[in-house]
């Protein structure tokens, strides 16, 4: 701190630290700590808020039950509110998505640390930024031409005769894993490249020369030293796709509901502002969990992702 | 046998490259089809009309203006922000360092549909109400994040040894800041500067608890695929990845010219400490 008033004098640290603070406090502490208040205050009518109704209660947390609907968690038949069954198969296949994108982008991760030659790294990295560089809205509708109903995935696959009639695919939790995959799977990719390519490449030859197949090389020596990648792009994989709003909306039909989306009708349809909040809070302490067990259970400390 | 393993490798690069870009081109081809429906088969021939119909439309324009200016503010607000928060960080060390930081990151990871509804409540309780300007704000509060990694990864490279010799040589501290930080940080302000554009106009969650009744590109494309969907949506898509695409090209050009002419002056630097042995 007394480094930064030495170099830059009074002024210029007071704007820094303005800044900083505007953006910490004002913008991000404040907010979340208003949102987390008003989760525990009842919807009333303007003319009530402030009024002797307006108490603090877990009346906005409770909404979340209600209206019983059956559910089967790992075969056994059980009884949960809608919304708290959205919300058990949003969580779930959130992390359906992040173990896909990890089985999908560690080959290649691999590959582009250590197979390919570095000349043609640079061009291959720009063609896998493409996607990144164009709209989330767009990919996800993208997916919807694909898949809708009279579209190629059913053309082709009719053409060369795999299937009779058009299939709904449309339908369910399955187009929005495909399309949060796809939407998602790059932000795997790049911590795992960048982890792996870290691992001096002796290590592996020294694991080959010691006669060790290689399915053991992955998995003594590259996967343990990749393990901070692979927490970074699975935590962030996870957040962006339970948090994700916009790929269910586009893809999902009334069977494929996203948690988001019951806060979307909260807060928008419904206009029950604090109601949203508390779910969204519900959403946020959840999936924060949820990333700190795994972290817990794969032993990576926080220090090792944020590298 | 390592011959087979890089071929799988090609192979599945190959694959993976397709999975990435065919679905854009399939959409990019459904803008030119003569089809009610936004598809690619059947092909019912060639047509523009998508294009005039985009044209024609006035929420295009005015989600588009929109969107740029609520881009520009974010901009304008996050590189600023993101470059303070970094110098601040780098100069202070030990358990402050680390939870600063982590208040700093945390952001990235917030959902969209969390900002969006905490910053609306927030600045509604201060009687600011809804509309583009809370979208800036919203944005802002993420987007300042890759900023600051961005400005905090090139300060590790900075010699804070030129500074201390600029003060000694009587440099004014607003010199010290104007004629050798920045300076050396303004690859890294520009990249943050691109990103931070690029996020604002891609970013749905905030923007859609926070715009009040204003359109942004987003908004619009999301508002059309929920209610009847004509290829104008496709057509807008094409033009949209074809402005990325050439943003994104002259960016890397102008990185790697950036990187060529750095190696050559340190090949310079290198030749001339070698001359002066």
């Amino acid at each position: 701190m007394g480094e930064v008033l030495k170099r830059y004098g009074a002024g210029l640290t007071t704007a820094i630290i303005l800044l900083t603070v505007f953006w910490l406090l004002i913008l991000l502490i404040l907010p979340n700590l208003t949102m987390f208040e008003s989760s525990f205050r009842p919807y009333l009518p303007v003319a009530e808020v402030g009024g002797p109704k307006d108490v603090y209660s877990f009346g906005n947390y409770m909404n979340i039950f209600g209206g019983e609907v059956p559910m089967s968690i790992f075969g056994i038949e059980v009884l949960v509110s809608a919304r708290v069954k959205i919300f058990i198969l949003t969580i779930f296949y959130a992390i359906v998505v992040t173990v896909i994108a990890f089985i999908m982008a560690y080959p290649l991760a691999y590959y582009l640390a250590k197979v390919v030659s570095p000349k043609s790294l640079p061009t291959l990295f720009l063609l896998l930024f493409v996607p990144l560089w164009v709209s989330e809205v767009l990919r996800s509708f993208a997916w919807y031409v694909i898949m809708t109903l009279k579209g190629p995935l059913n053309g082709i696959l009719m053409q060369i005769g795999l299937i009779e009639k058009e299939i709904r695919w449309i339908d369910g939790y399955s187009p929005v894993v495909v399309t949060l995959v796809y939407a998602y799977v790059l932000f795997m990719l790049f911590p795992l490249y960048n982890a792996m390519q870290s691992l001096d490449s002796n290590q592996i030859e020294a694991a080959e020369d010691l006669g060790s197949p290689w399915w053991r090389t992955h998995l003594r020596v590259i996967l343990p030293h990749a393990k901070p990648g692979i927490a970074s792009g699975a935590v962030m994989v996870f957040m962006l796709s339970a948090g994700s709003l916009l790929v269910p909306a586009i893809i999902g039909s009334t069977t494929g509901n996203w948690f988001t989306q019951t806060i979307q009708g909260v807060m928008l349809e419904e206009q029950n502002w604090n109601g949203g909040a508390a779910f969204a809070f519900l959403l946020l302490i959840v999936c924060t969990l949820i990333v700190v067990l795994a972290m817990w259970l794969f032993r990576v400390k926080l220090s090792d992702i944020a590298r | 046998m390592y011959k087979t393993r890089n071929m799988l490798g090609h192979i599945y690069m190959v694959a993976f490259l397709l999975f990435l870009l065919l679905p854009l081109v399939v959409m990019s081809g459904a803008a030119f089809n003569d089809s009610k429906l936004p598809t690619v088969v059947p092909w019912k021939g060639f047509t523009d009309r998508w294009f005039i119909d985009l044209w024609n439309e006035t929420r295009v324009w005015t989600a588009f203006r929109n969107t740029i200016f609520v881009a520009l503010g974010v901009v304008a607000l996050s590189v600023p922000i993101g470059t303070a928060g970094a110098i601040l960080i780098n100069s202070i060390s030990g358990r402050w360092r680390a939870t600063l930081y982590g208040l700093m990151v945390a952001p990235i990871l917030i959902p969209g549909v969390v900002i969006g509804i905490s910053t609306l409540l927030f600045w509604n309780n201060l009687s600011v109400g809804s509309g583009l300007h809370l979208s800036v704000l919203g944005q802002v509060s993420y987007i300042a994040s890759f900023v600051m990694l961005l400005v905090l990864a090139r300060l590790q490279s900075f010699d804070q040894g030129l500074e201390e010799a600029a003060l000694d040589l009587g440099a004014s501290h607003a010199q010290v800041m104007r004629r050798i930080l920045l300076p050396h940080l303004y690859p890294a302000i520009g990249a943050g500067a691109a990103i931070a554009f690029f996020q604002s106009i891609e970013n749905f969650n905030v923007t859609l608890f926070t715009r009040g009744g204003a359109d942004t590109l987003t908004v619009y494309v999301f508002s059309k695929v929920r209610s009847g969907i004509t290829p104008t949506i496709n057509a807008l898509a094409l033009i949209l990845i074809l402005v990325t695409l050439v943003a994104a090209a002259i960016y890397e050009i102008n990185r790697r010219r950036n990187a060529r002419i750095e190696a050559a002056r340190e090949a310079d630097a290198r030749r001339a400490e070698e001359a002066m042995l």
